[in-house]
């Protein structure tokens, strides 16, 4: 990896003036992959936060080629667009050598765009597709998603007298559900790891075939906290084991970090307002449930990864 | 030299495919197009094509990857029916909003529910507002020449817009008929060849496809794709024009069989057009002045060639094959009935709905939509505006 140094001296691909919410994940996301990238990128956004609020007509913060067509066909728009390229490659008509990236929320992957994802990921195409997963439809206004955890409270999974938790089913495990297809290379993320994210980028845009990196993306507005805190809270996400930094190439698991000490789970709840209602005494069962299953989650990635407890 | 073969409306369409050799074609089977995606994944296999042939898993995902592809700078197609079309509706606006000169043959079938497989007009008339040309074709040979055209058309720097080329499913997708295929290299030179104006692969022009576009600008661009919907018909009759002198044969955006005369119009488009001109010849020789006005162009309507089409007519009849749900007769005979308004000599409109879900239209009914024609003419008087052909009441 190179140097902060000389990353500080790389052209930035993503433009200042966007309209991203201040502290908002998807952004410093976007600059630390196209930082890594190392050939041009041609990009395919799906509906959401970071595509509304970069290309306000007449105006665009992309500095690469960029397509957003709708909210769940990201990776079928870039199949077309890969395709296009290996057929007018063929041709003689490109010679450069292209990367192409979809950049989706967690709505247009998890949920709505799981269907053309899927699609896209058997069929082999040659293309890195990046979830930022905040965890809820924030463009909309913090409705949950798939990728809500259990306890969230969300617009549309409230805490309520019926709900006192607010979201009561489990996050999907859509990195489990892409090795499942077979990508040469899936990984988890965390922008308070740069290093680990930009490796991970690089890794996945050298190895041919369609992979896939889903990284947190943390949202000041729907997660309830300072903006100032994000990438304190993309770090305590890892560091409280509930997002843990893994990769998965050719089904081969490996933990790219390990947090020499893990943090209680109740101090990322704590960190966030979407959780404060766990923190009641009444819901301190919940707690203690949710902490078994991080720990039982952990058991099980460090087995598959072959390392020791 | 060209060769005449006995081909399917699939075939044809797969066939002409194989000559457009299309950079991308992203399709998924539904019935009746199944066999277009077969033909074309056989030619692929075969090495016949260089088409890189993206299987998708949905035709939501056809239409996608068509946008990324043409946005791309590659030539682009797809081919659908019915449900398919429905399930790709989103994209089909989104086509032609960003100007993307897309080929699509559609097999027409009706829309569910109930489900049913065989044609009617309901998927492509449901279609008409979405910013696509729309060609109508009546038989295997016009299924071939209208896709050929269709890409020098969308392609048309004028024009830029996406074109349906539709035919009706298994009474034409299925049925073998005399077809005269032009060679590959008079096909390949007659489309040539495809240059997007903003490729997004240009990597040193980067440009940004599909922005938010709010209520400062939204506005203008619509009326821009009015605008090339407004150039499109003049493109169309060049086109045509520059296909007769390979083809011999020569398209217009409509066509009139017998309207020289007459007295009694039938308007319609598909196949039916081919039944009617039947009926046309026996009653012509009944003595009787009937015509036929045959819409291969309804996106754009050509408006004022049909006044002129339909200006000694006594009376007209417009046959649907979909209905418009709670509207005063089908879409054809709204779009006619609203073209003659204007009109100083007011001519006698009526409709007839036929043949939804498939069901078959004979000659015999045909026939009593003249009859009620001449009455019609006689008496002065309109008697059932909206009428159905063939239907249990």
């Amino acid at each position: 990896m190179p140097s902060l140094k000389s990353l500080s001296q790389k052209k930035e691909l993503l433009s200042g003036g966007h309209r991203l919410c201040p502290g908002c994940g998807a952004s410093i996301i976007v600059r630390q992959i196209l930082l890594a990238a190392e050939n041009p990128v041609v990009g395919c956004g799906a509906t959401g936060c970071l595509e509304v609020a970069t290309t306000i007509y007449p105006f665009t913060a992309w500095k690469i080629p960029w397509i957003h067509n709708a909210f769940e066909n990201a990776a079928s728009t870039l199949s077309g667009v890969e395709a296009a390229y290996c057929a007018l490659k063929r041709k003689g008509e490109i010679k450069e050598e292209i990367k192409f990236i979809a950049f989706a929320g967690d709505g247009g992957t998890y949920d709505i765009g799981i269907q053309a994802l899927s699609g896209a990921m058997e069929r082999g195409h040659n293309l890195l597709y990046i979830c930022y997963d905040n965890e809820a439809y924030m463009n909309t206004g913090i409705q949950r998603s798939s990728a809500t955890p259990r306890g969230a409270n969300t617009t549309t999974s409230p805490v309520g007298k019926a709900t006192p938790i607010g979201k009561e089913r489990e996050r999907k495990d859509l990195v489990e559900i892409m090795v499942a297809h077979n990508s040469p290379y899936v990984a988890q993320a965390s922008p308070a790891y740069y290093n680990d994210l930009m490796k991970k980028v690089q890794k996945a845009l050298s190895i041919k075939g369609p992979t896939f990196i889903n990284i947190i993306s943390p949202c000041p507005r729907g997660w309830r906290y300072e903006p100032s805190q994000s990438i304190q809270i993309a770090k305590l996400a890892v560091t409280s084991g509930f997002w843990p930094l893994y990769e998965v190439e050719n089904g081969k698991y490996k933990i790219t970090y390990r947090p020499r000490k893990r943090v209680p789970l109740i101090e990322w709840f704590k960190s966030q307002g979407r959780f404060k209602h766990l923190l009641e005494e009444e819901n301190k069962k919940i707690v203690e449930e949710m902490q078994r299953r991080v720990d039982e989650k952990e058991k099980i990635l460090l087995a598959r990864a072959g390392e020791k407890p | 030299m060209g060769k005449i073969l006995g081909l399917t409306g699939d075939e044809v369409a797969a066939e002409v495919i194989r000559q457009i050799n299309p950079d991308v074609m992203a399709a998924y089977p539904i019935t009746p197009q199944t066999e277009i995606v077969q033909g074309v994944s056989q030619f692929v296999a075969d090495g016949l094509m260089s088409t890189e042939m993206v299987r998708v898993e949905s035709e939501h995902s056809a239409m996608s990857a068509c946008v990324g592809a043409s946005a791309a700078g590659a030539r682009a197609m797809t081919a659908t029916s019915a449900n398919g079309l429905a399930l790709m509706w989103e994209i089909v606006y989104i086509a032609a909003s960003l100007r993307l000169p897309i080929v699509m043959p559609v097999v027409n079938r009706a829309l569910s529910g109930p489900i049913n497989i065989h044609c009617d007009h309901s998927d492509s008339m449901g279609a008409r507002d979405s910013g696509w040309i729309q060609l109508y074709s009546e038989n295997c040979q016009e299924i071939y020449d209208n896709i050929i055209q269709a890409v020098r058309i969308a392609e048309s720097k004028e024009v830029l817009l996406p074109v349906m080329v539709t035919f009706d499913g298994f009474i034409i997708s299925h049925a073998m008929e005399r077809v005269e295929i032009l060679d590959d290299e008079e096909v390949k030179n007659f489309v040539g060849k495809y240059k997007n104006p903003y490729p997004l692969l240009d990597i040193s022009n980067p440009v940004t496809y599909g922005p938010l576009d709010l209520y400062d600008y939204y506005f203008e661009h619509k009326r821009q794709q009015v605008e090339a919907m407004e150039r499109t018909p003049e493109v169309i009759q060049k086109v045509g024009e520059k296909f007769a002198k390979i083809s011999g044969r020569s398209y217009d955006l409509i066509e009139g069989y017998k309207l020289e005369d007459t007295d009694l119009v039938v308007v319609a488009a598909g196949s039916t057009a081919g039944t009617i001109k039947e009926v046309v010849d026996e009653l012509r020789e009944e003595g009787v002045k009937a015509g036929l006005l045959k819409i291969r162009c309804f996106r754009p309507f050509p408006v004022r060639e049909i006044k002129e089409a339909l200006k000694k007519a006594k009376a007209v009849a417009v046959l649907d094959r979909s209905a418009s749900f709670g509207a005063e007769g089908g879409p054809l005979f709204l779009e006619i009935r609203s073209s003659l308004f204007e009109e100083a000599k007011k001519i006698p409109v009526v409709n007839y709905i036929y043949g939804l879900g498939g069901r078959d239209i004979s000659i015999k009914q045909i026939r009593s939509v003249y009859q009620n024609l001449q009455r019609i003419a006689q008496t002065k008087e309109v008697g059932k505006l909206v009428d159905y052909l063939g239907v249990r009441e």
